[in-house]
């Protein structure tokens, strides 16, 4: 590509930089001051003081408890969608017949479901199998309503599997079982770390579910954790914000190593 | 990127039945998606025809529901709210993740370093931004305190009219890198030969852009418009996080309205009532916009190539 200047999105694009950047400057600088030097310095100054205590307080506070519960939830989560969207997606991708097509039709249409809309109508399920205030409460309709996304994204991916591996492996006289171990599995593996990200973000950053299905502290999980953080400690800003640095840790790790990952998972987040 | 219509290839269909996977690999996934999703999704429907304070078993009793929503003058004003905050978001976001897209889309070193940085309020969970911004927005240890000339007293958060300019900015923040990556991959794929062409012909970078890019981008745009008409109608975490619906009940969307009812007026008939709204009023925008746009009649933006 020819680079052709653009003066006004190269501007545009600065002032955002800004934007973007101040916050998080605030939010890292903050989250190792302590309370009086954030008080008197203010939000935007370079720091006059610095301190590990208020990520020490929030783990004490309970953030150690959350971040395991949390990472429970996303664990379970990944390994739900993993284990039903790649049969599924072998079907849609592989099966004969209308009945793939309407499947895969079905899930399109699950796009269209916001979760906020049945929050209702879950709670009661919830509530009915008894499974209220319990972490396998948020996984279930966690990872059901990530399966629409990861459904297009991983039988994207085997589509673009060349059909001449599977007449081979018919061939051969492979059983479906053994073509989805041996061929379909292993060929799909960029799909599949695709949505195993996207499950992840959407079970770590999770808020609605966690929000209307859990109560007590024993199952409280991150980002619930920050909201009651913030009713309770709201004017220890360094504190709070050390909190909000703890919930994103993990993201950012997985944001340096698996960046292309991570960004296909997002976008597959469009869905939502 | 990710594109969401499949791509079929028929080839895939043909040959020999040996070896195809039957309907039982899709079983699992699909009842499970069912009876979380589906099933859900006439419950509420269900449900908002019943009276059900979450102890007990929901009772049935007609339009009541209904009827009492209609008249509710917090209900209408959460509808104009939201639509609103739907209209804010859109003007707002869709001029500068279109700008910021294109530029992105440039395959130049210092666009993918700053591409990398903007993309970082992605990585955030919605709780995690309000709780950040609502601390940076702190009338006593915020940002706002600091610079008194801008924000006068500083409690932005205090009046209609300051709130709604918050939830539109932290929208703003938390959503554009989202859009952005949309048109950057859209901008990325509008074939060179079009400005090659346009270079030839002496266009201006300015008039390629109106010219060119832009309606070139007009499924993307489509699609991004859709998201966030869906999105900022049914989310309500930011609302809940950052105004709580307040200064009295001047943030209180829609969805917000919704949560309240169900969850802390414990009327849980009412809640699944205003979710039918939602989900009715979102539908209806959304099929408005293709239907405006004539996306559903539209051909291939590369015909003619």
């Amino acid at each position: 590509m020819k680079p052709r200047p653009n003066y006004l999105a190269g501007f545009g694009s600065i002032v955002w930089l800004l934007v973007v950047i101040l916050p998080l400057y605030v939010l890292v600088s903050a989250s190792f001051q302590t309370r009086q030097g954030y008080g008197t310095d203010g939000p935007l100054a370079v720091p006059t003081t610095f301190t590990f205590e208020n990520y020490a307080n929030a783990i004490s506070s309970g953030f150690g408890l959350y971040f395991v519960n949390t990472v429970i939830v996303t664990v379970a989560v990944v390994l739900i969608v993993v284990v039903l969207v790649a049969p599924l997606s072998y079907a849609i991708v592989r099966s004969r017949g209308r009945f793939a097509t309407g499947v895969f039709r079905l899930f399109l249409l699950g796009l269209a479901v916001p979760s906020s809309a049945v929050i209702v109508p879950i709670f009661y399920l919830i509530n009915v199998v008894g499974l209220y205030d319990n972490l396998l409460g948020i996984i279930l309709p966690t990872a059901a309503f990530a399966l629409p996304v990861s459904t297009l994204i991983l039988s994207g991916t085997m589509r673009d599997i060349s059909p001449e591996l599977y007449e081979a492996m018919a061939m051969d006289g492979a059983t479906p079982v053994r073509t989805f171990f041996r061929l379909v599995l292993p060929l799909s593996k960029s799909g599949i770390s695709t949505i195993v990200v996207f499950a992840a973000l959407q079970a770590w950053n999770g808020f609605l579910f966690p929000l209307i299905l859990t109560q007590s502290d024993s199952t409280r999980v991150v980002t619930l954790g920050l909201f009651n953080f913030q009713s309770q400690y709201g004017v220890n800003v360094p504190g709070l914000l050390a909190a909000v640095m703890l919930s994103m840790i993990p993201v950012l790790l997985v944001y340096l190593f698996a960046r292309r990952a991570l960004v296909q998972g997002l976008m597959g987040m469009g869905g939502k | 990127m990710t594109t969401l219509a499949p791509r079929r290839r028929s080839t895939n269909r043909g040959g020999p039945s040996v070896g195809r996977p039957g309907a039982v690999w899709a079983l699992p996934a699909t009842l499970f998606f069912g009876l979380f999703a589906l099933v859900p999704l006439v419950m509420v429907v269900v449900l908002s025809f019943t009276q059900w304070s979450g102890i007990g078993s929901p009772r049935f009793v007609g339009l009541e529901n209904w009827t009492d929503l209609a008249s509710d003058p917090v209900m209408m004003k959460s509808l104009w709210l939201s639509v609103l905050l739907v209209v804010l978001g859109v003007v707002t976001q869709t001029p500068l993740s279109i700008l910021l897209g294109v530029w992105a889309a440039g395959h130049q070193k210092n666009r993918a370093v700053l591409s990398a940085i903007y993309f970082v309020p992605l990585l955030l969970s919605a709780a995690a931004i309000s709780v950040l911004w609502r601390a940076l927005l702190d009338p006593n240890f915020g940002i706002p305190g600091q610079l008194p000339w801008l924000f006068g007293d500083g409690n932005l958060l205090g009046n209609q009219a300051g709130a709604i300019a918050v939830l539109t900015f932290v929208g703003m923040w938390q959503f554009t890198p989202f859009h952005t990556l949309i048109y950057q991959g859209a901008a990325r794929a509008i074939p060179q030969v079009l400005y090659q062409a346009a270079q030839i012909d002496g266009a201006s970078t300015v008039r390629q852009f109106f010219s060119i890019t832009l309606p070139q981008l007009k499924n993307s745009v489509i699609t991004s418009m859709i998201l966030m008409v869906v999105g900022g109608l049914t989310t309500f975490d930011t609302v809940l996080i950052l105004t709580n619906g307040g200064p009295g009940t001047d943030t209180t969307i829609t969805a917000f309205y919704m949560y309240q009812q169900a969850f802390r007026s414990f009327d849980f008939g009412t809640g699944s009532a205003i979710a039918v709204v939602l989900v009715v009023v979102a539908t209806a925008i959304s099929l408005l916009v293709v239907r405006l746009s004539g996306y559903d009649k539209m051909q291939s933006e590369q015909e003619g190539i």
